[in-house]
């Protein structure tokens, strides 16, 4: 699922004009969006993430968020992606969206769903953390954030892309896929499989099909 | 011990510096500055120990938790200024907080609870991220008295809580004025060294 979106998230962004995609080099540097109300937390979480080698763009609210993703809710239409987003954090208690309500928001988003989201909270509240992971959520974070955790999550995105390199079969996710192939493609194989159905080769070793925690699937070099 | 007069160059080319309060004076003259002698250079690492100590009283008395430790750890050379800055964030924040719930109490017909324990959910997340402890402790109680409705809990939390806000201020305060101290210090070894 995700390689066929990101492949045909790659195809807009070069149909884009005026982009510049110089994507592979540019993607030597994760770029988080992080997500808070608070500024302290933003403070801190942007400074967490700076000194872990990440471009950080912060936001307040998860209606910024959207707008900087390329989804308003009132225009709907999707923008361009090519802000490059690798990672989005967020807290879950805010006012107005709550970091939920923007989870369930980028999951149903066709441009954004690929994009890894992990939810931070102040609380450990099993119900919650559960929720945030069955609705597509990478991790659940609970607050004050460390060094330690962002360190995992790097390590989420690192070990996903050399996973992806090595794992050209197709993919397995539990969530409806879009539907892409682009015969112009030939950086992959064509055994790219769309919709639904799974299609494990041999090499997809690492795929479970059925944990809400499923392992991240996409790559962050496409974007 | 080093005369500092009798140190470094004797041209004046140093001159005087001001660092806000303090004020650093080449060592040819005789040493006025805001710093006593003994500081000069020389008292770099007393402020140092000074720093732990005061530290490690905060965290025995469970004033701070190991996320300031992570919050130091955040600071370097490229953002020297980190954590100062962090909490005078939160402080400006947890002034602003604490006169909203005052503001909520004093009306004899409040009954927004929910509106308060927005407030204290911020109040708790950004103290747990700077890692004041105590604080958060007592947001924790204020949280769940306000959850019962009881007004009178409530009230007595608040105070609690602005006791609490204040003496963190204080010994935060302190610190880093400890810490500018020793900036300075060691920042005046240097030209003494040549």
């Amino acid at each position: 699922m995700a390689r066929n979106g990101v492949i045909s998230r790659r195809i807009r962004s070069d149909k884009i004009e005026g982009f510049e995609i110089s994507a592979m080099d540019s993607q030597k540097e994760v770029h988080v969006l992080a997500v808070d109300d608070s500024l302290v937390d933003r403070k801190v979480i942007e400074r967490l993430l700076k000194i872990s080698s990440c471009k950080v763009t912060a936001v307040d609210s998860g209606r910024r968020a959207l707008q900087f993703l390329g989804i308003d809710e009132e225009k709907k239409t999707v923008g361009f992606d090519g802000l490059k987003v690798d990672l989005i954090i967020t807290d879950y208690c805010m006012p107005g969206m709550t970091g939920y309500e923007l989870l369930k928001k980028i999951k149903e988003s066709s441009a954004l769903r690929e994009i890894p989201v992990v939810i931070m909270s102040s609380e450990n509240i099993l119900t919650r953390i559960d929720r945030c992971l069955e609705e597509g959520a990478e991790d659940f974070i609970v607050k004050p954030v460390k060094l330690s955790d962002v360190k995992r999550l790097r390590d989420y995105m690192k070990r996903e892309d050399k996973n992806h390199s090595e794992n050209r079969g197709g993919t397995v996710n539990k969530r409806k896929l879009r539907e892409t192939s682009d015969p112009s493609l030939s950086t992959y194989p064509s055994s790219i499989s769309s919709s639904s159905s799974s299609s494990p080769s041999s090499s997809s070793s690492s795929v479970e099909l059925d944990s809400p925690t499923r392992r991240l699937k996409m790559t962050n070099t496409d974007l | 011990m080093r005369d500092i007069r009798r140190s470094g160059r004797r041209d004046s080319t140093r001159g005087e510096r001001k660092y806000g309060l303090f004020q650093v004076i080449s060592p040819s003259r005789s040493a006025k500055t805001g710093l006593p002698l003994w500081l000069l250079g020389l008292g770099v690492d007393r402020l140092r120990t000074d720093m732990s100590r005061l530290l490690a009283l905060l965290f025995h008395q469970g004033v701070l938790d190991e996320q300031f430790l992570q919050l130091q750890q955040l600071q370097d050379e490229s953002c020297p200024n980190f954590v100062s800055e962090v909490i005078n964030i939160y402080f400006h924040e947890s002034e602003k907080l604490l006169r909203n719930l005052r503001g909520l109490l004093s009306d004899r017909e409040f009954s927004d609870y929910k509106k308060m324990g927005i407030h204290l959910n911020q109040f708790m997340g950004s103290s747990s991220s700077i890692g004041a402890k105590r604080v958060r402790n007592v947001c924790v109680a204020f949280r769940a008295a306000s959850e019962q409705n009881n007004r009178a809990g409530c009230l007595r939390a608040l105070e609690l809580l602005e006791h609490e806000y204040c003496y963190l201020k204080n010994k935060l305060h302190e610190f880093f004025q400890i810490e500018q101290q020793r900036v300075l210090a060691a920042g005046v070894r240097y030209p003494i060294q040549n």
